[in-house]
């Protein structure tokens, strides 16, 4: 690896490039809000950002620690109530692009944020959906942005959360849902697109340095690697820039380091 | 007609044990203060009701107030997990806590059936998650016009809602600004209300014709508060105490610690203290 950047840095930077000014974007807390405020600062200045505590169009100087800090308010266009965010805004198909994460995720993209173990009696109790069951089906695609190990790269999840392609890849097209679903996935080592043929995530692009093995080490179920398997572009200086110099001012706002 | 009254007697009056009770707040005005207050007089069998229970349910539910929540997103935002929550779910600490799990889409949904009166939500939702298998108050209809299948949650009625807001006039209409969530959803759709306030002014001056008004007559009590949404935040007063909130996370990992840092800033002081705690480098001067 690259001694002047690190894996979490590479993976917001080639999170934040699949997003451009055209995209609507509907965002979550954490490695999202970075990837998307990154666009906003380097490629995509027009991209159109909104949090589910309804901030429409919200263009933060700092990344903010909650999905709805003062910060996202103040910089909005406008601030709609909660249901009318989910009803309008999300239910409605005004947001072109949702971006997810979990603690753990299987090849078609499907997403666990509830439980590990049983839900009855859990091993570890996660915080819940929040809005993710219905951005997962409401937008019109779905980034999911997740660091990749064999225990949250799993081959069968605890609990589906939110829907991806559905169990065997097949649901999501047989319940006739008009959106997209799971569009890509971005991780510390690798990019990943579906097979369009059985909605299986095939690793379409390592990170330099990374190795084929290590990606299989790191993934829980026989990962496939695309025939024309690519290098993802390391970060560039600008790109690296944006990242800290927003980082730092979130660090300073926040009274302690919270972000990658 | 909303009446002036001191916290403690607002929350003497409107929550009684077994009540369900919703503390609204979307990470902004959370009624901290009255949550304390529900702590301090020893409220049991309580069923809370919230969006993202926050560090106020953290706390409400490791004091034992609670035998069931009804949520959407648990944990602490930007930070990690409730751990008292975690706690009662997976250990039954202090009590064994039952869970009604709901979506975010949901809840708001449920909210707005409550205000509106009606008894259950349809919305485009839950396809293709497992939280309809362990949530039986999530049902699916199909629509009688599209046959397309829709989702069915009742509607939220809670015995009392309890928000924060910015400002009451002397009329005792309640101001709501920034980034309202579902304040008016959820007290519409409550028996009763109480209503913490930062500050009481002769008339809302200056704000546009469409702000966030909840007028005299749905509103039961109105108990002035400064600061008391602190660690979360009031626009345009002060700021959301992200700092407490990265503070948290040890405090309320460990039960000891828990109960001394609770019987230190909540069993043993009053809801007076919210304004050294919203206003730290005022209180430094005085």
């Amino acid at each position: 690896m690259d001694a002047t950047y690190t894996a979490s840095e590479m993976m917001t930077v080639a999170a934040a490039r699949a997003l451009g000014n055209d995209d609507i974007c509907f965002v979550g807390i954490g490695l999202p809000s970075a990837a998307c405020n990154l666009a906003r600062l380097t490629h995509a200045p027009r991209l159109t950002l909104v949090y589910e505590s309804g901030t429409l169009e919200t263009k933060p100087q700092v990344l903010p620690l909650s999905i709805g800090d003062g910060e996202l308010c103040e910089t909005a266009l406008t601030t709609v109530s909660v249901p009318e965010m989910f009803q309008y805004w999300l239910q409605g198909g005004r947001i072109s692009v949702g971006f997810l994460g979990g603690a753990q995720i299987d090849r078609y993209g499907n997403l666990n944020s509830t439980v590990i173990g049983s839900y009855a009696t859990p091993k570890v109790r996660l915080p819940g959906s929040g809005g993710a069951t219905e951005i997962a089906t409401s937008c019109g695609r779905i980034y999911i942005v997740m660091r990749q190990t064999a225990r949250s790269f799993v081959k069968k999840l605890d609990f589906v959360t939110s829907l991806g392609h559905g169990p065997t890849g097949r649901e999501r097209r047989e319940m006739g849902l008009k959106t997209a679903g799971p569009a890509l996935v971005v991780t510390d080592l690798c990019m990943m697109k579906p097979d369009p043929a059985t909605m299986e995530f095939v690793v379409v692009s390592l990170h330099r340095g990374v190795t084929p093995e290590r990606v299989r080490e790191h993934t829980g179920w026989d990962v496939r690697f695309a025939a024309d398997l690519e290098t993802t572009m390391p970060p560039r200086a600008d790109e690296l820039d944006a990242l800290r110099d927003l980082n730092a001012r979130t660090a300073r706002a926040h009274g302690a380091p919270t972000a990658e | 007609m909303s009446v002036f009254v001191e916290l403690r007697e607002a929350v003497a009056q409107m929550v009684q044990d077994g009540d369900c009770v919703a503390l609204e707040g979307f990470t902004h005005l959370i009624p901290f203060a009255a949550g304390h207050e529900i702590i301090r007089q020893g409220r049991r069998d309580l069923t809370l009701v919230r969006m993202t229970p926050d560090l106020l349910y953290d706390q409400m539910i490791g004091s034992g107030c609670a035998t069931k929540l009804v949520f959407s997103w648990g944990g602490n935002p930007g930070v990690g997990s409730l751990h008292r929550l975690r706690d009662a779910v997976e250990q039954g600490w202090p009590q064994p806590l039952a869970i009604e799990e709901h979506s975010h889409a949901a809840m708001a949904n449920a909210y707005v059936a409550g205000a509106s009166g009606m008894p259950s939500a349809f919305f485009r939702g839950y396809r293709g998650s497992d939280l309809a298998s362990v949530n039986p108050n999530i049902k699916f209809v199909p629509c009688p016009f599209t046959g397309e299948s829709l989702a069915c949650v009742p509607a939220l009625r809670p015995d009392v809602t309890i928000v924060h807001a910015q400002q009451a006039d002397r009329a005792g209409n309640v101001l709501v600004q920034g980034i309202v969530g579902v304040q008016k959803e959820a007290v519409l759709a409550a028996q009763r209300s109480i209503v913490t306030v930062e500050e009481v002014v002769d008339g809302f001056e200056g704000v546009g014709t469409n702000a966030v008004i909840l007028p005299s007559w749905v509103v039961g009590a109105i108990a002035v508060v400064p600061g008391g949404a602190h660690p979360s935040y009031t626009h345009g007063y002060y700021s959301r105490d992200n700092a407490f909130y990265l503070a948290w996370d040890a405090i309320a990992r460990d039960r000891e610690r828990f109960q001394i840092w609770m019987r230190e800033h909540v069993l043993g002081v009053g809801p007076d203290v919210f304004r050294d705690r919203a206003w730290p480098q005022a209180a430094d001067e005085r």
